[in-house]
């Protein structure tokens, strides 16, 4: 596969193939008009973020959040769930009990 | 050709929890209703935040100081991500590199078949549980007619303990024994129900084989993950169809190019495995820590505090039963396996003067045959351990046959429907019922007198030579001294008639 | 003399709504009430929002309705507080039961949340009056309002021109004086630029200061919701309502609030204020470097010293930013997915085809963009390369705030390069856009406060703002020196032309 970093400075396009595999994993529908332009700007944004190895990140501790607490916990109390009718209400379809999905054994 | 079955499990168990682990929604199963246990969190509502339940972490850390496993300083949450209409969150929150838990070991009976280990403990690492929550259920349309599914969410975000063994297992009984063993460690320590029909305990397995080939040379064919086993029987069934399938599939080749590993399920129908996902499309999770949750930092003190409440494991148990109380093995399985209050009954019984086989003997005979016959589990036993502690004991004081011991149990069990069974009705239902062994022996000669007196047609028979004449005056001993000791009986009224026949001569 | 009732309220409609200080002021006075707001603020929507474009929801029947309660409990002595009775502006990212939240997305096109944010909770508990669901660039994602997949919305300084964004709706409904306060979140500089290129006062508050629950996430660890207001005194008054623990949100810190609004007149002494010269570098538009040093010199004439600090880092926040920003995203927006709510294509075969329809024809392109962008960050073989190494980078950042920090209390620079840039100038460039936000976003990754007040006009007449950033749970400090600042140099009464002025 190739890396968008090892592309030369004229052609930092993202491979095609790659923008495909991504779009496939992230479920999103893309026309071949798309896949270009996401081909094109990925490639050149993918390349502005090589600026990062620069930076000399040994030993740096990655930083997942800024918030400075740890433990918080909920008891282990029962709240009352929704009613059925207004956790269905956004669905784009239901029988009136379940979500309905296109059938999955197919 | 020689081959090894190598063998690891992924076993989830739902905790036993009231609400879901991020949210407060109930837990109860209730899959004729769906989707009435739901709020903004479980439905992956936008906009909505996960908050950790403190019994869910403060349960799954007991689970895993039962598997003998390491408790994190520093556990944090991963989301897993992949798209499935269960998984409304489009994420599953889980642990990825910082589980809670790490190291520990179980141990079983190695499996007497497989080569060189008859005998031997096979010792199973486990590498890891962690927490996670539980995606809904979909649920499919059989007949294969219906064009669409239902997706059900009450059962999405139930915590979920995950435990992974390393792969020392080395026959399907072997993984068969090692999950009912999770099991009962689970049921022990009151931290999940395990009811695999509703499918709050099921396991993966991870199989494959190392082929030693007439040449010298070993392979190992391609691991295979076969997925969502939810009994016992299909776990092993599963693995015992995988083996032969991989020796059909490998077992001719000396050399194996690709070992990807593989998806199966299993079609217990059948009683095959079936391919799930190909190897092109193999996952990816795209694991990254979930900033919606902040870590738990667990200090020492705290987890000496959790290991000293810890309950006794059902394996140590077992153990105690063999060397302290002198049950055989088998016997001490036999009570470990029906759960923690049968075996705490067992005890209590022992506790109040029985003798410990007697006790095993009765727990498993006598009173598993009364359950049986009122459909009841031993918490609903309406006589106390302490009143059969009792019986017991009168019947290693002597005091009791185990004929009367017998009765006297089956008395108080029908007596306690209308009323409270105390120490008293026991006395009553003895004296009433005449179960106590006559002692004084006074009593007893007079009686065998009265009854030699009476028959003179048998005393002269016997004293005449015929032997058996004394089996009917033997009778009619018994029937006047109820609940004599036998041998004495027979001792006593021998030596009577004996005296006569000297007297006579 | 914010806290003055402003003679814009006197001159009714045509002017629309004043400050929250003055409002408070004019209701206390019983001079005005919030019935008359809410009515000349729905007057003022009416006039302009056809060509501001801010409002995408409106519950006039409601709002009268709450402010006739607010009427009531003012006539028995039973105010709840600054805030009782006025009308704010809500984000449509921020959720409340029964009301539409679209996040500017197709493919949240006609969803009805069932449950509210916790700090509409708040606003409704302190007698606020949440009137209307206002434009933002699609999920917080953009710089200009063009990302909404509804509407445009217009700055009232320049209607051919960027309210910013993403809160672009509640920055343009405060500043045409339609509401006089708004709420919006920042990921980031989604409250400061758009506050800074519309003239009012923004704040993104420290992160874990302000629960998110209801905020519908992008990017959940950088994001914060926060405040607007004309006037410093509001935005102290909406924060103080909104902020505070929340055991519904894990990240929202256990720590009570502080009474902002008890200080805030009092100027801080010997205030050193930081001035780092990578904010002052190569980009920087110089009417707008002008401005800032000039709101530089005013707190100089006030005591404060300027100290020389570096932040050596700050150039690689950009790319910092968009890479974790959008692997959160890609996460953050997985749950949009066709099958429990939102939008679901009619053009699938199969369970997979539903997805990918749904998701392709749902998200606008930006969106999309960022999705495509964090998958990739976070894809195998990749996550260590980019997704790890920029959260190393982010604690540099955080290093080089703590390192700063020791020298001074606040630091200054501007808010954005440039001011408000013409509507469909950046559209075709995202890296262009990206690059915008270079002075906001080291906030949002270091999890500091930051406040956009406005500083001065350039001589076409657009607002330029100064930020200022402290340390965590900084908020009274950045609260005081802004009101310092706003004391000096009064802005409340320069109109923007769409409000008349």
């Amino acid at each position: 596969m190739t890396e968008p970093q090892q592309a030369t400075k004229t052609s930092p396009a993202l491979p095609l193939s790659d923008v495909a595999r991504i779009a496939r994993l992230a479920r999103l529908k893309l026309t071949e008009n798309e896949l270009a332009i996401y081909s094109n700007q990925l490639g050149k944004i993918l390349e502005f973020m090589t600026v990062l190895r620069e930076v000399d990140t040994t030993g740096v501790e990655p930083m997942i959040s800024a918030v400075p607490c740890e433990n918080v916990f909920r008891e282990d109390l029962i709240v009352e769930s929704l009613p059925r009718k207004l956790a269905l209400a956004n669905a784009p379809k239901t029988d009136g009990k379940s979500f309905l999905v296109p059938n999955i054994l197919g | 050709m020689k081959y090894d079955v190598i063998i690891g499990l992924e076993v989830h168990a739902q905790l036993q929890t009231k609400t879901k682990i991020f949210c407060g929604c109930a837990t109860d199963f209730t899959p004729d209703a769906p989707n009435i246990r739901t709020c903004p969190v479980c439905l992956g509502l936008p906009g909505a935040l996960p908050v950790l339940n403190r019994r869910a972490f403060e349960m799954a850390v007991k689970a895993a100081l039962g598997l003998r496993c390491q408790i994190a300083h520093f556990t944090k949450w991963d989301r897993k991500q992949y798209f499935y209409p269960d998984l409304p969150k489009g994420y599953q929150i889980s642990q990825y590199d910082l589980p809670f838990s790490h190291s520990g070991l179980m141990e079983i009976p190695a499996d007497p078949e497989v080569a060189g280990a008859e005998g031997l403990t096979r010792k199973v690492r486990i590498i890891r549980a962690h927490l996670e929550d539980d995606a809904g259920k979909n649920i499919h349309d059989e007949s294969g007619r219906g064009s669409e599914s239902q997706v059900d969410l009450n059962r999405a975000g139930t915590p979920l303990v995950e435990i992974v063994t390393e792969p020392d297992l080395r026959s399907p009984k072997e993984a068969r024994m090692l999950l009912e063993e999770i099991r009962l460690l689970l049921l022990y320590f009151g931290v999940s129900d395990c009811n695999m029909q509703e499918g709050n305990l099921r396991c993966d397995a991870n199989i494959n084989l190392h082929l030693h080939h007439d040449s010298g040379i070993t392979t190992k064919t391609p691991i295979v993950e076969i997925k969502n086993l939810n009994s016992f029987r299909f776990l092993e069934q599963a693995c015992e169809y995988e083996v032969s399938r991989q020796l059909k599939t490998y077992g001719h080749l000396e050399e194996i190019a690709d070992r990807t590993k593989r998806t199966f399920g299993y079609d217990p129908q059948r009683g095959v495995t079936i391919e799930q996902r190909s190897k092109e499309e193999a996952a990816d999770y795209r694991y990254f820590p979930d900033p919606d949750l902040v870590p738990v930092i667990v200090t020492a003190d705290q987890i000496q505090l959790w290991q000293a409440d810890l309950p006794e494991r059902p394996q140590d148990r077992r153990q105690r039963y063999q060397t302290e109380l002198g049950l055989s093995p088998y016997d001490a399985g036999v009570i470990i396996e029906q759960g923690r209050a049968f075996a705490d009954f067992f005890e209590q019984i022992v506790a109040h003067g029985a003798e410990s086989k007697q006790a095993s003997n009765w727990i498993t005979q006598e009173i598993q045959r009364i359950l049986n016959e009122r459909k009841c589990s031993i918490g609903e036993f309406p006589v106390s351990a302490e009143l059969v502690g009792t019986i017991l004991r009168k019947v290693s004081d002597k005091q009791l046959t185990l004929k009367a011991a017998r009765e006297a149990l089956d008395a108080l069990v029908s007596y306690s429907e209308e009323n409270t069974v105390s120490q008293e009705t026991l006395e009553k239902v003895i004296q009433e019922r005449g179960l106590s062994i006559v002692q004084n022996d006074e009593l007893l000669l007079n009686i065998i007198q009265q009854v030699i007196q009476k028959n003179p047609k048998p005393v002269a028979d016997y004293l005449g030579g015929k032997q058996a004449a004394a089996g009917s005056l033997l009778g009619q001993v018994m029937r006047e001294a109820r609940g004599a000791d036998p041998q004495l009986v027979k001792s006593l009224v021998t030596q009577a008639l004996d005296a006569l026949k000297s007297g006579n001569s | 003399m914010t806290l003055e009732a402003g003679s814009s309220l006197k001159t009714g409609s045509g002017t629309g709504t004043s400050s929250i200080g003055s409002l408070f002021k004019a209701l206390n006075s019983g001079t005005t009430t919030s019935r008359q707001i809410v009515e000349s603020c729905l007057n003022a929507i009416d006039q302009r929002d056809g060509s501001i474009g801010a409002f995408l929801h409106i519950d006039r029947e409601r709002a009268l309705q709450a402010a006739e309660a607010s009427d009531l409990r003012r006539s028995t002595g039973e105010v709840r507080g600054p805030l009782d009775g006025l009308p704010i502006s809500i984000k449509d990212a921020i959720c409340e039961a029964g009301q539409p939240a679209t996040c500017a997305s197709r493919i949240l096109e006609g969803y009805v949340s069932p449950y509210s944010a916790t700090v509409i909770d708040r606003l409704h508990a302190a007698g606020a009056i949440p009137l209307g669901r206002v434009n933002l660039d699609e999920f917080a994602m953009g710089s200009s309002s063009e990302n909404s997949a509804y509407q445009l919305t217009h700055n009232p300084w320049d209607l051919t021109r960027t309210p910013g964004g993403s809160s672009s709706g509640s920055a343009a409904s405060v500043a045409a004086r339609m509401v006089p306060g708004s709420l919006g979140s920042d990921t980031g500089g989604s409250i400061r630029q758009p506050a800074s290129l519309c003239g009012i006062v923004g704040l993104k508050p420290t992160y874990g200061r302000v629960s998110r629950y209801g905020l519908v996430a992008f990017a959940s660890s950088l994001e914060q919701i926060g405040p607007f207001s004309l006037d410093v005194f509001g935005a102290a008054a909406l924060l103080q309502t909104i902020a505070g623990h929340d055991p519904h949100d894990s990240t929202c810190v256990n720590t009570p609030a502080e009474d902002y609004l008890q200080t805030l007149d009092t100027p801080l002494a010997d205030l050193r204020i930081g001035v780092p010269k990578e904010y002052f570098g190569e980009g920087l538009d110089p009417e707008v470097q002008n401005i800032v040093e000039e709101a530089l010199a005013v707190y100089s004439q006030h005591g404060a010293k300027l100290i020389p600090v570096e932040l050596p880092h700050s150039k690689y926040s950009v790319a910092t930013y968009y890479i974790i920003a959008p692997s959160e995203a890609s996460s953050n927006l997985a749950r949009f997915d066709g099958i429990h709510y939102g939008y679901r294509s009619p053009n699938f075969t199969d369970l997979e085809s539903l997805y990918a329809a749904s998701r392709g024809e749902g998200f606008g392109p930006e969106v999309k963009r960022r999705i495509m962008l964090g998958t990739y960050a976070l894809s195998a073989g990749y996550a260590d390369k980019y997704y790890v190494k920029a959260l190393q980078i982010r604690r540099l950042i955080r290093h080089d705030f703590d390192a700063a920090f020791q020298q001074c209390d606040v630091i200054a620079g501007p808010v954005t390069p440039t001011p408000a840039f013409r509507l469909g100038e950046l559209t075709d460039d995202p890296l262009a856009m990206y690059l915008s936000d270079i002075y906001t976003i080291a906030a949002n990754l270091a999890g500091i406060p930051a406040i956009s007040i406005p500083a001065g006009w350039t001589a076409s007449g657009l607002p330029v703002g100064l930020q200022l950033q402290g340390p965590v749970f900084t908020e009274s400090r950045l609260l005081r020196a802004a009101r310092m600042l706003e004391i000096d140099r009064p802005w409340i009464d320069r109109l923007p032309p769409a409000a008349g002025g």
